[in-house]
């Protein structure tokens, strides 16, 4: 590299070097917001699309015409869905007549920690799909409640709560066969199957009982 | 431009003579956590080549007016704010290759193997060779992983290319070994990397060694075979 011409004393070199310094930050900070600017609006959009996919897998779109994604209210934290930070409830609307009620819910009790399911709960009592969004249960053993993972594609073990009405099933059927309930499991790992059934059952029987008021309130939270 | 030999030099550096990770040994962090399998070696490998070729080629031709003394905070802006444009980019306009490729880059810019090819080849080189250099270190690397992580779960789990489906859905993994092998974890271990990388290092340079005691024997070689 070339070495500083030697009229510069110390401190003007000092001075110069910070000058330099000082403009390259500038150029690359330019760079960056601008970069910045410029994807914002497409990563936005493919996030929304990305939540979308996952509405799409509990709520058929043909069911609804709103802008679901917009049509949110911000839920307190609240035990009953296992939360301990505030979340987001989205509504489906056909017209203007409600449909369904989506809503985030953490099964605290999985095998390996918490289990992040997703919740959707149509206007007449009837759980419309559940998946599970986030967890850390045992590959091969306790992770077929993630359809990707179940071996059996056709009849995947989540989808046993679709279309189950919350009115129409009795509290003690909330359970897995081993236990007197409706639901299946594999054998070796009932203690992921256990703790969403809970977890579901907490929520929906939460969100069933002020249905009419998450559907009314607008905007934020209570 | 650049001549033959010149070219020749820069990737026989990149891919064997100065290999990132079986002769500089650069890089060891995101390597072993990356390693354990052959697609994540390669997938991290790709991004690095991406990366490289483009912060080599950036320094190289800002290198007249980076002053010596501050040229590592400035060859780090230079990194950073260019992994965090091809960050944007890329989940902006290649969003499927972004979910595949996305957690890697960031990873990249911790990767001193960046720093030191622009410290160590593009401050000194023009654009067009740096750019080169770039890539074939990465190249290097790409090869260097996925053998690494062919080898780690080849020996862990008995199959090959794992995780392949989330990269094309509809590719399996290659099981090699029988459906009933038990599956060695310390392969799939930190442990298992370090002691697999130990044994490629050994590997190359006993094959130095035998070319270099080969090329003393026979002075008069027409041309030095380079390994």
């Amino acid at each position: 590299m070339t070495a500083a011409p030697k009229e510069f004393s110390a401190s003007g070199m000092a001075a110069r070097t910070a000058a330099i310094l000082f403009v390259f930050v500038i150029i690359f900070t330019g760079l960056l917001s601008a970069a910045y600017q410029w994807t914002k609006p497409a990563i936005e959009a493919s996030a929304a699309e990305e939540k979308m996919k996952l509405v799409d897998e509990v709520l058929p779109r043909a069911e609804y015409d709103n802008a679901l994604l917009d049509d949110t209210l911000t839920l307190p934290p609240n035990p009953e869905l296992g939360l301990d930070e505030p979340s987001t409830l989205y509504r489906a609307r056909q017209g203007q007549q409600p449909v369904a009620l989506l809503f985030e819910a953490v099964a605290p009790d999985g095998y390996a920690g918490k289990v992040r399911l997703l919740i959707a709960l149509r206007a007449d009592g009837t759980v419309a799909g559940v998946r599970v969004t986030q967890h850390k249960e045992t590959p091969g053993l306790g992770d077929y409640v993630e359809p990707k993972k179940d071996k059996d594609k056709a009849h995947p073990w989540i989808g046993q709560f679709q279309n189950l009405s919350f009115t129409q099933t009795a509290d003690k059927e909330w359970k897995v066969n081993k236990d007197g309930g409706r639901f299946d499991y594999h054998a070796g790992a009932t203690v992921t199957p256990r703790a969403i059934i809970k977890a579901v059952y907490k929520a929906v029987k939460w969100a069933n009982a002020n249905r009419d008021q998450l559907f009314a309130q607008t905007g934020g939270a209570r | 431009m650049i001549s033959r030999d010149e070219f020749r030099t820069i990737a026989g550096n990149g891919v064997w003579k100065q290999n990132t990770s079986i002769a500089q040994i650069l890089g060891l962090c995101p390597l072993l956590a990356v390693t354990t399998n052959a697609v994540n070696g390669i997938m991290l490998s790709l991004a690095t080549i991406l990366v490289m070729a483009l912060s080599n080629v950036a320094v190289a031709s800002l290198r007249n007016f980076i002053p010596h003394e501050i040229r590592i905070p400035v060859f780090i802006l230079i990194v950073a704010a260019l992994v965090t444009v091809v960050d944007l980019l890329f989940n902006a306009n290649l969003h499927e290759l972004y979910l595949v490729l996305g957690i890697f880059i960031p990873l990249i810019v911790t990767n001193c193997i960046v720093l030191a090819r622009v410290e160590a080849f593009a401050a000194k080189n023009p654009p067009l060779q740096s750019t080169f250099d770039g890539i074939f270190m990465g190249v290097g690397m790409l090869w260097t992983l996925a053998l690494l992580g062919g080898m780690r779960e080849l020996l862990g789990n008995g199959t090959l290319f794992g995780g392949i489906d989330m990269v094309f859905p509809s590719l399996q993994p290659i099981q090699l070994l029988p459906e009933s092998y038990p599956g060695f974890l310390l392969a799939l271990l930190p442990p298992g990397a370090f002691i697999l990388l130990g044994c490629m290092i050994a590997w190359k340079n006993w094959l130095d060694a035998r070319a270099a005691a080969r090329a003393q024997r026979k002075p008069p070689a027409p041309v030095a075979v380079a390994g």
